[in-house]
């Protein structure tokens, strides 16, 4: 396989988990409005990296397409809604909050630099389908850094200090 | 010669038609108590209009130390006397017979009267304590819009440098924070850029979510009066209700709900496509135009007519209208701030009007509305979510330049983070991280969202709740202490309305009891918390209103709502004036913008902006990048569906709104006689063939479902768009048997009990118009009318079997036209 593919691939893999915790954030933390309200629609964004990524795999030799259907959060998500709904009083939700928005972070901040990695190959072998994609594609995942980076930096005096 | 009229049957009064560039006739409205007439008066006191956002200058009459009348103040620039249905009534609502004459504090479960050092004592001694044991972020404050901005500067010192919280904000929230944000976000700075005069010089009127002849009847008098003169100008509306303004429009665009920045994108589209566009304007004085033609190259009105349900053809001819117009003013209010993408959506206004280069000129202008009368003054005091004076919270130097002024060191003003808005307040109050909230002239327990969370939160044993109002109203039953309120008329202040038009109000009469201004209340409690400033001395060195607003002057100084050439005295003029008014212009400032856009630079606007979509921040660096030269930013925004959508158990669109007749939560206007009997009871709307698709008809009483929770009312049949339900805002409890909550019967009345909790991530505004519903018929309606007006939006399809709405001899007012100019007095 080649460079470009392994990073396909990591991508595809990134912007899945990307796509699936963001929905499980929102799930998790539904007393916490904003957040699940932004989750669920910056989630829609790594759902679209995802088929892109999965119709652009084919000319690197890469069978992605297998993976494009909205991943399931199975049959616990009733369960979970319930349980972020019983614990909406209690202040220590606060820290699992946090919790899953620096995990959030940091899967963005992988597949950032994954999407760099790929337009810079883009450019250097003047790919303009892989350039294309990724100029499409990166700055979304950019906003989705900035995103959590703003919640955390917004909500942590506020729950780390009222425990 | 005076003239009388019926003001609830005629809510707008007689027409004095005028040509373009012309100014305003003069029509003084008056509304003395029956029985009492001019020689009786011994005193004319000035103020303006307390129950919305337009400013309308009036005297307040006194005769025997009570309040027997109002009268329209000739002279002034807002209203040139004339004076809406609220004001000419609402004034009784002070001598209500249920007014709070002393403190209450929670004794056994029961809330019980007491003196105000115990009422006071039991605040301080909740305050001192949260703080020795939690910090200041335990403690959070929630306003109003119908303070004081001497009040509003007094709480902002109190909770920022005072107590240390970043937990205050106003109600203002829920009515105009999309109209700061959007501001901001475009000009880099809050502040109207246009005026009411542009209204005299338009000849294209564009109104987004604006229903401007309920919610600032003046204005639309002002309008009207454009409409019946000489070369009128045209109107393009915006909304999904026929509006008397849509019935006017030479296009009406009734969308479906949530799809503004779909519409807003497609008119975008075509202007461009059309080259109906100001090159020169763009060039010199924005950035972001290739990103913005980037984003709506594929929004065709075709594309747009999918997602809004209008057709496209009309979509077309209103880009025609607003692009063939040579002096534009466009108006937004709540049909876009508490929709779906709020900010996104009147950024895109602000957007059209720079494109097409409308804006410092006469009749070129936004006016970014608000829905409260003080709404402004919550905004520049930094009692709403920013920093007084209009300061940029991650500006270190503004932050050091503040805490000169109030002599603190920089690290005792809260600026880690942007302030907290309201929304989230009650998210850490019900979370339990805020312990003590104290809620000064607003309602949350009929204003918010989602009202059983609401009662909820508010009602928990470990949240201490302080309440000051001037009735018992719906909060202040769930209250552990009860303060009573003076109110307009009863104290002195100053407030501005949403052209930046600043105008005293002087205390006409006493309060009722032991009510106090809650300015006095503040200083009352900052006294007793024995703040210091960093000389030891005490943090608020202010003692009754003049001081206050000397004080805030400072504090505006050098900043874009520079209050310095103004005074008490030259506001007892005829006439508000408008911010800025320095020595430079000591007349104040018409329009903004007249010259360039001037607070966009990194160093002096006040925010650096937000993600339209996420509400993230935007960083200095990123903005020094963007905007070195401190130009408009045009921002451009992708549209997103809606969060909660129709499906087989909600099929319905659900919209609330404020109508003509009442004000917040009706606090004052359910108190009124005339304006209580013109709309007694809460409706619900539905189209023609929308009723007749479930079977329903006029009269019937219906329940509003949502996943939330559901309401009663009658069905008025009217020309709203099809698949949505239209539900007024601000019936609440406090004139129920059950006083705070829906009766037993489970029949809700307010329509927060089916709001969702949704907020738009940048301006933090609720989403009040973006529920799904559904309809269900509790009993036929047999001849029943629903108690809803004839006059406005909720006018009857089939107007020959409903009586009209009239007010009969006790609505009656006069007005006279004949004045000479600024000879009312």
């Amino acid at each position: 396989m080649t460079g470009i593919a392994i990073t396909l691939r990591a991508l595809h893999d990134g912007e899945r988990r990307m796509e699936h915790d963001l929905l499980a954030a929102a799930e998790r933390h539904r007393a916490d409005h904003e957040i699940r309200h932004v989750a669920t629609d910056v989630a829609r964004w790594s759902h679209e990296h995802v088929e892109r990524l999965a119709h652009a795999a084919s000319h690197y030799g890469l069978d992605l397409a297998q993976h494009v259907d909205h991943p399931s959060l199975g049959r616990w998500t009733t369960l979970r809604e319930k349980t972020a709904e019983a614990l909406g009083r209690r202040p220590e939700t606060g820290l699992v909050l946090l919790h899953d928005l620096r995990d959030l972070h940091l899967t963005a901040t992988e597949n950032s630099l994954n999407w760099e990695m790929l337009a810079q190959t883009a450019k250097a072998t003047r790919d303009s389908r892989l350039l294309d994609l990724a100029t499409a594609c990166h700055p979304q995942t950019l906003r989705q850094m900035r995103w959590t980076n703003t919640m955390i930096k917004t909500l942590a005096p506020q729950l780390l200090t009222c425990m | 010669m005076p003239r009388e009229s019926d003001r609830i049957a005629h809510p707008w009064g007689a027409r004095t038609p005028y040509g373009p560039g012309r100014p305003w006739p003069v029509r003084v409205d008056s509304f003395l108590q029956p029985g009492m007439s001019a020689e009786h008066i011994e005193r004319w006191v000035p103020t303006a209009s307390l129950l919305h956002s337009n400013g309308d200058a009036m005297d307040i009459a006194v005769a025997d130390g009570r309040i027997v009348g109002v009268r329209g103040r000739a002279g002034d620039r807002v209203n040139r006397g004339r004076l809406g249905p609220k004001d000419l009534f609402g004034w009784q609502a002070n001598h209500a017979t249920d007014r709070l004459t002393t403190p209450l504090v929670r004794d056994g479960g029961e809330l019980v009267a007491c003196d105000w050092d115990i009422a006071m004592a039991r605040i301080v001694t909740a305050a001192k304590s949260l703080l020795g044991e939690r910090g200041p972020g335990a403690i959070g404050f929630y306003t109003s819009g119908q303070l004081f901005l001497e009040e509003y500067y007094t709480l902002a010192v109190i909770a920022r440098a005072g107590i240390g919280t970043n937990h205050l904000d106003g109600n203002t929230r829920l009515c105009t924070a999309t109209a700061a944000e959007a501001l901001k976000e475009t000009f880099g700075c809050d502040g109207q850029p246009a005026s009411y005069a542009d209204v005299d010089h338009a000849d294209v009127i564009a109104l987004f979510g604006h229903n401007m002849a309920e919610t600032q009847p003046v204005l639309w008098m002002r309008a009207l009066d454009r409409l019946e003169g000489p070369e009128p100008p045209r109107l393009v509306c915006v909304d999904p209700r026929p509006t008397p303004a849509a019935r006017c429009a030479t296009v009406h665009l009734a969308p479906r709900a949530g799809t503004n920045v779909a519409l807003l994108n497609a008119l975008l589209h075509e202007i461009i496509r059309t080259d109906r566009i100001d090159r020169d304007y763009i060039d010199a004085r924005t950035v972001g135009f290739d990103e913005l033609a980037a984003q709506v190259a594929t929004c065709t009105p075709a594309w747009a007519a999918g997602i809004c349900d209008v057709p496209a053809r009309k979509i077309e001819h209103a880009a025609e209208v607003l692009g063939e117009a040579e002096r534009l003013l466009s108006t937004v209010l709540q049909g876009v701030y508490q929709s779906h993408q709020a900010t996104a959506a009147a950024v895109q206004v602000n957007n059209l009007q720079l494109i097409r280069g409308m804006l410092g000129r006469p009749g070129c202008g936004v006016l970014q509305m608000n829905g409260q009368p003080t709404a402004e003054n919550t905004r520049e005091c930094g009692a709403d979510g920013d920093l007084p004076g209009f300061r940029n919270w991650q500006n270190d130097r503004h932050v050091t330049d503040l805490a000169e002024i109030w002599n603190v060191e920089p690290t005792r003003i809260p600026h880690y983070a942007p302030p907290t808005p309201a929304m989230q307040i009650f998210r850490y109050a019900e979370q339990g991280s805020i312990r003590m909230l104290w809620i000064s002239g607003t309602n949350p327990a009929v204003s918010l969202p989602d009202l059983a969370r609401i009662r909820s939160i508010l009602g928990q044993e470990r949240l201490f709740t302080v309440v000051q109002d001037l009735f018992l109203t719906e909060t202040a039953q769930l209250a552990d202490v009860v303060m009573p309120a003076a109110t307009w008329g009863e104290k002195t202040g100053t407030f501005t309305n949403a052209d930046r038009t600043v105008h005293l109000s002087d205390k006409a009469v006493d309060p009722p009891g032991e009510a106090r201004p809650d300015l006095d209340i503040f200083l009352d409690f900052a006294r007793r918390m024995d703040f210091r400033d960093r000389d030891e001395r005490p943090l608020i060195a202010w003692h009754d209103p003049e001081s206050a607003f000397e004080a805030w002057k400072r504090c505006s100084e050098g900043r874009p709502c520079d209050y310095t050439g103004l005074t008490y005295d030259r506001l007892r003029g005829d006439s508000g004036i408008q911010w800025p008014c320095t020595a430079q212009a000591p007349d104040g400032t018409e329009r903004l913008y007249t010259g360039g856009i001037t607070w966009a630079a990194p160093d002096v606007c006040e925010t650096y902006g937000r993600d339209l979509v996420t509400g993230a921040a935007v960083s200095e660096t990123e903005y020094r990048a963007l905007n070195p030269d401190g130009r408009a930013v045009l921002k451009a925004a992708e549209y997103l569906p809606p969060h909660e959508d129709t499906d087989d158990e909600y099929p319905l669109q659900l919209n609330t709104g404020r109508t003509l007749y009442h004000f917040h939560t009706r606090t004052k206007t359910g108190r009124v006689p005339q304006l209580n009997a013109a709309a007694p009871d809460v409706w619900v709307e539905l189209s023609p063939s929308e009723a007749s698709r479930h079977g329903l008809a006029e009269g019937d009483l219906v329940e509003v479902t949502s996943p939330r929770g559901s309401l009663r009312g009658r069905l008025r049949i009217t020309g709203i768009r099809d698949g949505m339900v239209f539900v007024p805002f601000h019936y609440g409890y406090w004139d129920t048997p059950a006083g705070d909550q829906p009766g037993a019967d489970g029949g809700g009345r307010a329509a927060n009990e089916t709001t969702v909790t949704d907020w738009d991530p940048a301006s933090k505004q609720p989403l009040f118009k973006t529920a799904a519903a559904r309809l269900t018929l509790i009993a036929p309606g047999d001849g029943a009318i629903a108690p809803a007006p004839t006059t406005g939006a909720s006018a009857p399809v089939h107007p020959r079997t409903i009586p009209p709405t009239i007010g009969g001899p006790a609505a009656v007012a006069v007005h006279t036209t004949d004045v000479l100019e600024g000879g009312a007095r």
